[in-house]
Formats: structure tokens, C-alpha cells, sequence
């Protein structure tokens, strides 16, 4: 045998042993450490459980989805322009106005505010939800002018308890987005109604309920504000109204925000 | 003598023709404008075949009562007592009590629905539901807005309610269509809950009802078929 090969014989010899070694580490580590396990999650006989006889993740500690966001719908545009006074007064060229004013007064208070539309276009009612339903932590707010009412009163509606009812097995279907929030969206509702009748003679003091199409697919507490009315003679006294509509809603978000837990997160009590 | 009188003639019978010229564009408008008084529409001609003689002498006369804006705020419902001739057949007795409301109070401020507005078709299913085919003025000429048209449905729902026991739900249609909202605003593609405690009859197999509901609805006059419920 000549010299190199023994030499070369000799390092293998000398190299298996050690990646062997190398390669038992882990194994010896783990054993080491196993002995211990037992006997720090060990349960006294007849004491309550206290944790599971298996290794755990730390759960994370119960996170609550602060509302952030607030996403205005300023209803109606394009060809539809929605009520209509003798005056020629056009709900949709008023909740566009109202729209401005409300954001400022949201961003004023430190909310994110979005859109559903900023121009004259006429989304659909679906397009309109998908925004506040993509959103997380977010809130849902479609502003209207009625045709009729107590001309200076501010009414705030969200849909009937009764639908409420969510289909069994898990899944929630589009068609029912708002009902796992109604509960949320009457206290949303409630805490707005309440700024507005301080400010608007002959507002009603709770919000009411109505079976409004673009609540229902809103997945996020959600709420209708409508003002009266276009049958004012002169739209000045509706402009006149916005910054103080602007102002309590603004309050009525703010004043909503701790009690806003989203349904299924941790502490939740919808 | 002679050649004056035809002069005078001849002027006269010119005067006359350029007169005729004048008043013949006038004459046709007018023609026109009665016409279309005269002849009935579409939707009324359905109205007049479809309508069927809504009272009879042997029903008996009681206090049906019906829903119209309250005198005293004009953001709430009142109900108000009016004696009718009512059927015992809840169809027809749904027609006579819905055909009232239409027609509206005394005070024509306190209506709900639009007085252009009516009731085209009205059946029930066997599983209580009812559905009320109106006319395009329910949706056309009720006012654009949250309350007005929550009033409106609101009016309906209740005075059903009211008069209307085997009534459970309502389903309402404009021209035998679903439509999405009524102005804008309501969903007109739910069920309204009418009298949640009404007697349900027996189903057959899966809870569909014993009867197939399509017996129930014939396609109304007009080329339209009514949509079934599909929720």
C-alpha cells in the first residue's frame, strides 16, 4: 500500500467518527433535556389540570381590532340621482358636499376615512360593501337627503333584528353580510342618533330600523344617516345643516370605538 | 258689376283656403291629443281584465283596519278603522284591504303609496306567503327615500297584518318583476314579515310546500310571467 493511500485511509478514519459525532448531537441534546419535561408540567394527583402533558405555543394574547377605518358611501350618482325636490334640489350632488365634510371631521378625530365614490359615478350596491368588507377594523356609513320628513331632522337607520338570522354551518353568505353585525350596528346606530339629536330639533332619539339594500351586504357595522329634506325651498338650509351633521358623526364614531369588537374575536359580545 | 262680384268671391274662397292652412296644424295636434286621452294603456287594459269583482253582497260588513302617515308625525304609521265588506277568502280579502289602502285616506297628505299606483295581482302560496304584484307607479312615483319608502312598505305589511291572519310573509313585485329596491332605498328582493304566527299548512317532503306554488300564479296578461320567490 503506498504512502498517500494509507494517508488517506488514516483521515477517513479520522473524519467518519467525527461527522458521526456532528450528526448525533441533536439527538443527545434532545435526550438531555426530555428527563425534564415531566417534571415541570407533572400534575399533582387530584389537582386541577393546569396545562396539557404536551409541549404548547404560547397563544397569543387577545388582540382587539380597533376601529380604524371609516368608509363613507355617498349614495346614488351617475344616472341615478336619487330624491329629487320641486326645486329642483338633487340628493346627489348634496351627499357629495356632505361627504367632504364628513371625512374632514372624521380625519380631524384621527380616523381613516375611503370613499365609494368620489365623482359622479354610480357604483353598485355590491362594489359599494365590497370596500368596507375588504377593510379590517373598519366601519360602514351611506349618507342620503330624503324626499320627505321634518325639514332640519337627521334620522340614522340600520337593518331589523330580524335579519339578523345567519345560516347554519359556518358559512356566511354575501346576501347576509350584516348579519352577524346587526347588534354592533344598532349600538354604532345609537351612539350616532344620540349626537344628532342634540344638534337637530325633532330628531328622534334612538335610531330606527328599515330594510335598507346597501346595509345588507355590508359586512362591518353599518349604518344609514339620512337628513330632510330635499323639499326645502332653498338648499341652503340643508347646506347649512352639513357641518353639524359632519361634527356628530364624527362624535358618534369616536364615542363608538371601544365598544367595537368585531364578532368571533376574543372577548367578543356582539 | 259681374267681374267685381267674382272678385269679391274669389277673395273670399282664398282667404278661406289660407285660413284652412292655418288652423289644419292645430286641428291635427288636437286630434292627436284627444286620441291619446281616449285610448286606455297597456297596463290599464290589463288592470280593467285582471281586476275581478272584489265584493260581493254576501260579505259581511266589519272594521278592516289600514295604516296611513300618522296625523301627528309624519315619520310614523297610524292605523285608522274603515268598514269594508271583506271576504273570508284571504286572496280576495288581501285585494279588497290593499285596493283601500291604495285608494287612500280622506286627507290625501296621510297616503303612502302613490295614488297612480295599483294593485295588479295578489295570491298566497300554500306556505303563507303572500305576493303582491303592483303596478310601475309603486316603484316610479313613491318618493325617493329612506322613510317614504319604508313608510310605504311598512303601510302594507301592516294593515296585511291587520286584516290578513293567514298571511305569513309578503314578497312584493312590480310587474310581475323582483325588483332590487322600491325607489332606491328599500329591498325589495326580501320577504316581509307579516304575521309570523300564522297557522303553517303541511309540507311536503324537504319542507317544500304540498302544493307546487307555480299552480298558484298564473302568468298575468301582458307577455310577463311572475318571477317565484327564490329565497
Amino acid at each position: 500500500m503506498h504512502n498517500s493511500n494509507r494517508r488517506l485511509l488514516f483521515r477517513i478514519i479520522l473524519i467518519l467518527p467525527a461527522i458521526a459525532l456532528l450528526a448525533a448531537i441533536p439527538f443527545l441534546v434532545s435526550n438531555a433535556q426530555s428527563p425534564q419535561q415531566p417534571a415541570s408540567t407533572a400534575q399533582q394527583p387530584g389537582a386541577p389540570v393546569t396545562a396539557p402533558p404536551y409541549p404548547t405555543i404560547p397563544a397569543p394574547a387577545p388582540q382587539r381590532t380597533g376601529l380604524n377605518i371609516v368608509v363613507i358611501d355617498p349614495a346614488h350618482g351617475g344616472t341615478d340621482p336619487g330624491a329629487r325636490g320641486a326645486q329642483g334640489i338633487r340628493e346627489n350632488d348634496l351627499v357629495m358636499d356632505l361627504t367632504v365634510q364628513v371625512r374632514r371631521a372624521l380625519e380631524a378625530n384621527g380616523f381613516q376615512v375611503l370613499q365609494t365614490r368620489s365623482g359622479n359615478e354610480n357604483p353598485s350596491f355590491d362594489d359599494r360593501s365590497t370596500m368596507a368588507n375588504a377593510q379590517r377594523g373598519a366601519v360602514f356609513i351611506t349618507l342620503h337627503i330624503s324626499s320627505t320628513g321634518l325639514p332640519g331632522t337627521v334620522r340614522v337607520y340600520t337593518l331589523p333584528d330580524s335579519a339578523a338570522t345567519v345560516a347554519t354551518g359556518g358559512i356566511l353568505s354575501w346576501d347576509r353580510a350584516q348579519a352577524p353585525y346587526i347588534t354592533l350596528s344598532r349600538k354604532f346606530a345609537d351612539a350616532v342618533q344620540g349626537e344628532l339629536a342634540q344638534h337637530f330639533k325633532g330628531s328622534p332619539n334612538n335610531s330606527q330600523s328599515a330594510s335598507i339594500r346597501q346595509l345588507r351586504t355590508t359586512a362591518a357595522p353599518a349604518i344609514a344617516v339620512e337628513l330632510s329634506s330635499v323639499s326645502v325651498q332653498d338648499r341652503a338650509d340643508l347646506d347649512r345643516m352639513m357641518p353639524g351633521v359632519a361634527d356628530a358623526i364624527a362624535r358618534g364614531v369616536a364615542s363608538f370605538r371601544p365598544s367595537y369588537v368585531l364578532p368571533g374575536e376574543a372577548g367578543a359580545q356582539p | 258689376m259681374n267681374g267685381s262680384w267674382r272678385n269679391w268671391v274669389l277673395f273670399a274662397l282664398a282667404v278661406a283656403v289660407v285660413l284652412g292652412a292655418i288652423y289644419f296644424p292645430f286641428l291635427k295636434r288636437k286630434l292627436k291629443t284627444t286620441a291619446k286621452v281616449v285610448q286606455p294603456s297597456e297596463e290599464q287594459v290589463r288592470r280593467e281584465l285582471t281586476q275581478p269583482i272584489l265584493q260581493s253582497s254576501s260579505d259581511p260588513i266589519v272594521k278592516a283596519r289600514m295604516f296611513w302617515i300618522s296625523g301627528d308625525d309624519e315619520s310614523a304609521l297610524a292605523g285608522t278603522n274603515v268598514e269594508l265588506a271583506l271576504s273570508k277568502d284571504p286572496v280576495l280579502r288581501s285585494k279588497q284591504v290593499l285596493n283601500t289602502l291604495l285608494a287612500g285616506p280622506v286627507d290625501s297628505d296621510l297616503r303612502t303609496l302613490p295614488p297612480d299606483a295599483a294593485l295588479l295581482a295578489f295570491y298566497v302560496l300554500p306556505d303563507g306567503t303572500g305576493i303582491a304584484d303592483f303596478s310601475d307607479a309603486l316603484a316610479t312615483s313613491t318618493p325617493s327615500g329612506i322613510q317614504s319608502e319604508q313608510l310605504a312598505v311598512d303601510s302594507i305589511v301592516r294593515t296585511l297584518e291587520a286584516n290578513v291572519p293567514q298571511v305569513r310573509r309578503l314578497k312584493i313585485l312590480i310587474h310581475g318583476q323582483e325588483l332590487d329596491t322600491l325607489a332606491g332605498h328599500v329591498d325589495l328582493t326580501q320577504y316581509f314579515v307579516v304575521n309570523s304566527k300564522a297557522p303553517q299548512p303541511v309540507s311536503g317532503p324537504l319542507g317544500l310546500p304540498a302544493k307546487p306554488p307555480a299552480a298558484s300564479l298564473p302568468a298575468p296578461a301582458g307577455g310577463t310571467t311572475a318571477k317565484a320567490p327564490h329565497r
